[in-house]
Formats: C-alpha cells, structure tokens, sequence
C-alpha cells in the first residue's frame, strides 16, 4: 500500500492537494482513501491529509502512522512539534519539501532520516498561489505509477469550481511540477502492513482513579494561551499606519480576537506577532483605515510599527 | 451503475437524494453538517424536488420531521453528538407516533470534555427510543443503507423511522470508491410512499400521539412498538435479500469476517471494525484461527445471529468505542445478555477503546487477540480494559501541569 500525508496550514490547500491524488489514483484504476484531518477550522492552523493506495479494497483506516511520502506545503511547520510533520517517519520515507531551501539541519536535528527533495520552482509562478497544485503534481510523480493525462482529468474535476484562468494556471503548475519530478530517480515504493511476529506491543496501563483537582477538564494555570504562538497561522500581516491612527485604541483592541493589540505608552496600538493570527478582523474594524495588510512572507516591513 | 469517490457525508447525502426524499428539515452541527449542505446545493441548482427548512433546534428538526412523515411524506434529517441528545425527547416521542423517516447520525463523542471527533456514546444513549440502528463501516455502506433504510421504515410491518449512523472524521469526511446505484433500479426497490397506511392530511384530520391514562393502553401501545422494532429485523432479513438481487452487495444484520473456522473473534461496530479486519487478515497469516463479528443492526438487537455465530467460539474480545459510565462497554453488556442462556459459551474480554477519536493501532488489535487466548488458556475473564497507553499517561500529566491541575513536578 501507498501511504501519503500532506502536511500544510489550514488555506493552503491540502485537502484538495489529497483530493487531486487521490482521485488521479482512482483514475488509473487503484482502491484509494483519501480524507482531510483538521480540528475546528482556522485559516493558517497546522491541518494535514492523507491518501491511502493499494491494489486491494483498504481497510485501513484513520491517520496514517508510517507514510512513505511526506508532502510538506510548508516548512515553517517542522518547528511546530503538534503539527506531527515527521510523525512515523523512517529512513525510507521520502521528504517532498515545498520550499528551494529546505532546512536539513533542523530536519537532522529532529532526527529525520530519510530522503529529502524539493518541489522545482516555477517557470509559471503566480504571486500567491496555494501551494496545493504542485505539491499534488509532486507527489503524484514520486508514485510513478499515474500517467500525466489520469492526473489532468482528475485535476480538472477537483478544481472544477475555480474560473477558467485559474484553473488554468493551477493545471499549468500541476503539468510542470509532474514533469519536471519525474525526471529525478527517485520512487516512491509501496509499503506492507504491520507484521504481528514483528510487533510492537502497546505499553497500556491501568488507569488508577486521581482524586482531587487532576482529573476535571480545567484550566487552572493563568496566561496558558501564551503557550499557543497563534502568530505562526498568519498568512497576511496587518500593519498600522501610525500617521493615520487616531488612537481611539479600543476598537482595534476590543475587535481583536486574540488580545494581541496593547498600547504603548503615547497610546498608539501595537500588534503582539506572536499571537496575531493574521484574521484582519482589526482591519476592517478601524475606522480611519489606519491598518493595512501585506502577505506574510514579503519583506516589506513598517518600521513605524515595532512589535513584539 | 457508475463508481464515484464519495465522503461518507456525501454518500448519505446522495443515498436521500436517490430515495427521493422530499422534505428536509435542518441544523447544523460538525461533522454532519455536510450532509444538509451538499442537499441543499442540488435544492437550490434544481437537481432534486425538496422542500429544505431551516429550524431553530435540533428538537424542532425532529419534531418537523416527525409531523411530515405523518402527512406521507418521505423525510430525512440528520445530526450528529449533541444534537442528537437534544431532540432526545422527541426522538422518543416520534417512535410512539410509528411515523417512517429516516435520520442520519454522525457519530461524535458527548461533552464534557468536548471533542468533535467520534465515539458511539451519542447513538447508544439513545438505544432506548425505538428508532432502527444500522451502523456502516465503509461509505458504500452509507449510500446503500439509506436506501435499504426508506424501505424498512415504510413497511407496514415497521412503521418507525430508523437512524442510519456512521463514524465522524474516519468516514464523514473520508473518500473511498462507491458504487452508485441506479435511479431506476433504486425505484424498483424502493417503491413510493405507501398511500395505504393511516396518514395526516386536511380533509383527514385525526390526533396522533394521544394521551392514555390508566397504564393499560400505554403498555399496549409502548409494546407494539417494541413488536414492531423486533419485527423489522425480520423484514430487514427480507430486505436485505431482494437487496442483493438487484445491487449484487449483501447486508446481513450481522456481518461475519472469516468465521467459519475461527475460534478466536473480535465483535465490534462501525467503521473501527475495517481495521478490526484488517488485524484478523494479519493474525491469520501469522497462524491464528480469528474472525470479526459485526452487527449492522444495534436495534433491534440481533440476539439469534450473534448466539448463533458466537457460541461455537473458545473467546470473544468486544471492542466497545463508547461508555455506559458506572457500568461499561455496552456492547458487552449486551452481546453477554445474548448469550447468557446457552450453556457453553465462549469467554468475553471487555475493551473499551476508540473513546473521543482516539485511534485503535494494529498492534493493539493483536495484544487483545493475545489477551482473549491467554484468558481461555487460563479459564479466567480479564478485567475490562481501557485502550490507553503509558505514552498517553505521560502526555496527559504534561497537559496537566500547564492547565494548573497537576501539582506533582516532572
Ligand atoms: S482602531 Fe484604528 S484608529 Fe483606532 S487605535 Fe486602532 S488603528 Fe488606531
Ligand atoms: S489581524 Fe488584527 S484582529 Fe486579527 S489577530 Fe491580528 S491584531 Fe488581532
């Protein structure tokens, strides 16, 4: 069996990442599974989804514990240990990163040992695209065992309620991404089950009845969301202009759902990027348009707005 | 026939559309809420003739969905956890009515703590309201389950609406291959509405659900239900047979994975019980004599398949992914009751497992293969066990000490 996962943030496309997989592999004829994995939805969350894909019905089911292939759409995600990017993995998985420079060192430090590659950049690169169309295209090479026109049908049909440009432009990237892997050496080779003479077996315990405070679902401990780095989901940032801020300060403070706007000490706002999760709810409250957004990723700063 | 990928959503979504229903009373809730979404794009594109409401509670939905089905019109709703025990009281209240609709359940675990991925604690709180239960495993099951469902609810024979339920996140929103019947041949099973049964209408009006005082018409009537619940297992048997004539797939109350010279089994429902068959495929390569034994059917309890099935056997692990909290598993309760009379039986090993999402490993399935051979090894039954590991235990206390609760240092 082929085991997949797609590991990337929530409104980059994973699920339809899986869904274009999945789907060129029902194409050419193989039993597949495919399915997203996310908790309450939140743009910029870690999610991942999983493709399973045999020649047999599958009966495996749920989170795929030792994939074969990693699909990483980004790499920001290693660090975040509750993302489980590396989870399972062995020397024999392959690593397909969606980045030109993929962090060995940090993956050597986490103990990563298996193979690493690289998504190609792109002759056809739009500003902003979701990563979802090359790293389905990636993954879909590594297989070698889907022909590019199983991979554009199911690509047309899973995209199908995007506009014609788009469309276009993501079947481009899927085309591009599909070739260019191919070419590379190596495959990715289907895995067998779990051997019951060669298992593991679990460490289950008898849980003892705790009396006292441990065992209610409380939350005690004070400032525990500061633990919960919400800046890492941010895909765009929002910027004060400090020229057009009236500093009325409370609406932008009072709108922002995490908290993370303060006021320094001339009362102007400030954003704590730690914990601002990019929902430009503060955006489109202030009423002198003060605040703007730029994508994360730019380089463009506002040197004006010194943050935390 | 045609084969599509579909979600488990999507497969009941397109079984109510291929059933035909015609009223679709609504409210969302996670991880069912795509059933009513995806019925409500083809509403509003025109592909299908159904009249969807909005309501304000999952209790109203029920109610709604009750009082339609007494005008004879074929209704579907669906819910998931919470909602469900929300409407509890009218879930009761429409069996005594013995109006036919069907209900879609997605099975979630119940607060507190909240989770939103699955376990059966919700439809098994409710095993007690009259309702059929067919639990699926796979999302052709879901599709074909739904048919099969319209036309147990509709015979005169049965007159009750019946839950269709599957497993939040390993199916509502997994895709696998599903064979989609066609229109025509699903008309063929599944004929419209009955028009010869008693039915509320404008020019026909008559009070349903009336109040009986005095017990003795009460236990008449709570007993026909009852009846009737017993009965559909029979006419499900009878069903399930014309099923298989038509769409080649067979759906037995009890579903029986490689049992024929088995002496070991796991019982267990749901779509858990894949992966359960997948360890007794493992377990057999490396020399064991296991199969899987699941019930489609939870209500009504399918006492003879399960004593027929399980009484040649030397051990039995059930695998229960709910708590009956102060007592236990229910299945094992209840697969204990069934066989109780008889007078040799095989051993029960009580697992509870699966709680809140939490996945079974392979290698767990195998560790409790070996618990069952070694309690009939020894003649002894093993005390109930929670599927929980020394791993989870650490983690846990780790959450524990940054919520404030736990006081003991690392
Ligand atoms: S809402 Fe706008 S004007 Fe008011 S403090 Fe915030 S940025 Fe300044
Ligand atoms: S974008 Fe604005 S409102 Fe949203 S989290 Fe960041 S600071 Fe708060």
């Amino acid at each position: 069996m082929y085991r997949i996962r797609f590991h990337g943030r929530g409104g980059q496309g994973m699920r339809t990442a899986s869904r274009i997989l999945g789907r060129a592999l029902f194409n050419e004829g193989y039993y597949i599974q495919d399915a997203p994995r996310y908790g309450a939805e939140r743009r910029g969350a870690p999610i991942f989804a999983y493709v399973r894909c045999s020649t047999n019905p599958i009966n495996e089911r749920g989170i795929i514990l030792r994939p074969g292939l990693v699909v990483v759409a980004d790499q920001s995600l290693l660090s975040i240990p509750a993302a489980g990017v590396l989870q399972g993995c062995t020397e024999h998985t392959v690593l397909l990163i969606n980045s030109k420079t993929p962090d060995t060192s940090l993956l050597k430090q986490l103990g990563f040992k298996g193979i690493i590659l690289t998504l190609p950049p792109l002759t056809t690169q739009k500003d902003d695209h979701f990563p979802s169309a090359s790293c389905a295209g990636g993954a879909a090479a590594l297989l070698r065992i889907i022909n590019l026109p199983a991979l554009m049908k199911a690509a047309q049909t899973e995209l199908s309620n995007l506009p014609l440009e788009t469309l276009q432009s993501n079947l481009d990237i899927i085309e591009e991404t599909f070739t260019t892997l191919s070419k590379q050496p190596t495959a990715i080779s289907p895995d067998g089950p779990v051997f019951v003479e060669s298992h593991n077996p679990p460490d289950w315990i008898t849980l003892p009845l705790e009396q006292g405070g441990p065992n209610i679902p409380a939350i005690i401990g004070s400032m525990t969301s500061h633990l919960m780095q919400t800046g890492s989901w941010r895909t765009k940032r929002p910027i004060i202009d400090r020229e057009r801020c009236n500093r009325c300060w409370w609406i932008c403070n009072t709108f922002c759902p995490d908290g993370a706007i303060s006021l320094d000490e001339d009362r102007h706002p400030q954003i704590n990027l730690n914990h601002c999760k990019g929902c430009l709810i503060c955006m489109t409250q202030c009423p002198t348009h003060a605040i703007t957004a730029i994508p994360e990723h730019s380089n463009k700063t506002n040197d004006k707005e010194k943050s935390v | 026939m045609t084969r599509e990928l579909l979600t488990g959503n999507g497969a009941a979504a397109l079984g109510a559309k291929l059933a035909g229903i015609e009223y679709l009373p609504a409210f969302p809730i996670t991880p069912q809420t795509e059933v009513i979404e995806t019925l409500s794009k083809w509403i509003e594109e025109g592909s299908m003739d159904c009249k969807m409401v909005t309501m304000e509670s999952e209790h109203s939905m029920v109610t709604a969905a009750g009082a339609a089905a007494a005008t004879g019109v074929r209704t579907f709703t669906a819910t998931s956890s919470q909602g469900l025990l929300y409407a509890a009281e009218m879930l009761h209240t429409v069996t005594g009515w013995r109006v036919p609709f069907v209900l879609v359940n997605v099975s979630r675990g119940l607060a507190s703590p909240i989770t939103l991925e699955p376990d059966h604690n919700d439809i098994m709180a409710l095993r007690d309201a009259g309702f059929v239960q067919i639990h699926c495993s796979t999302c052709q099951e879901v599709l074909d389950s739904m048919i099969l469902a319209y036309r147990l609810s509709e015979d005169a024979g049965v007159r009750l609406p019946v839950i269709v339920n599957y497993d939040g996140f390993y199916l509502s929103f997994t895709r696998e291959p599903v064979e989609v019947p066609n229109q025509e041949y699903v008309d063929r099973f599944l004929p419209p509405f009955p028009t010869n049964q008693p039915r509320f209408s404008a020019d026909h009006p008559m009070s349903q659900g009336v109040a009986v005082l005095g017990g003795s018409a009460y236990s008449y009537f709570k007993y026909q239900t009852h009846l009737a619940l017993l009965n559909a297992g029979l006419i499900y048997k009878q069903i399930t047979n014309e099923f298989q004539i038509l769409f080649s797939r067979s759906y037995d109350p009890v579903e029986l994975y490689k049992l024929k010279d088995a002496e070991y089994a796991f019982l267990m429902i749901g779509s858990f019980s894949c992966k359960g068959k997948e360890a007794v495929d493992q377990l057999r390569a490396a020399g064991w004599k296991i199969g899987l034994v699941r019930p489609r059917l939870t209500r009504p309890f399918p006492m003879d398949e399960l004593r027929k099935s399980l009484a040649p056997l030397k051990g039995v692990a059930v695998i229960d992914q709910n708590l009956s909290l102060g007592m236990g598993g229910v299945l094992h309760q209840e697969t204990a009751a069934a066989l109780y009379p008889l007078i040799t039986r095989p051993i029960l090993a009580a697992f509870v497992g699966g709680l809140g999402g939490r996945d079974i490993s392979a290698e767990e399935f195998y560790s409790m293969a070996e618990t069952i051979r070694e309690a009939v090894k020894t003649g002894e039954t093993p005390p109930q066990r929670l599927l929980y590991t020394e791993k989870e235990n650490t983690d846990m206390q780790q959450l524990q000490r940054i919520a404030g609760t736990h006081t003991t240092s690392p």
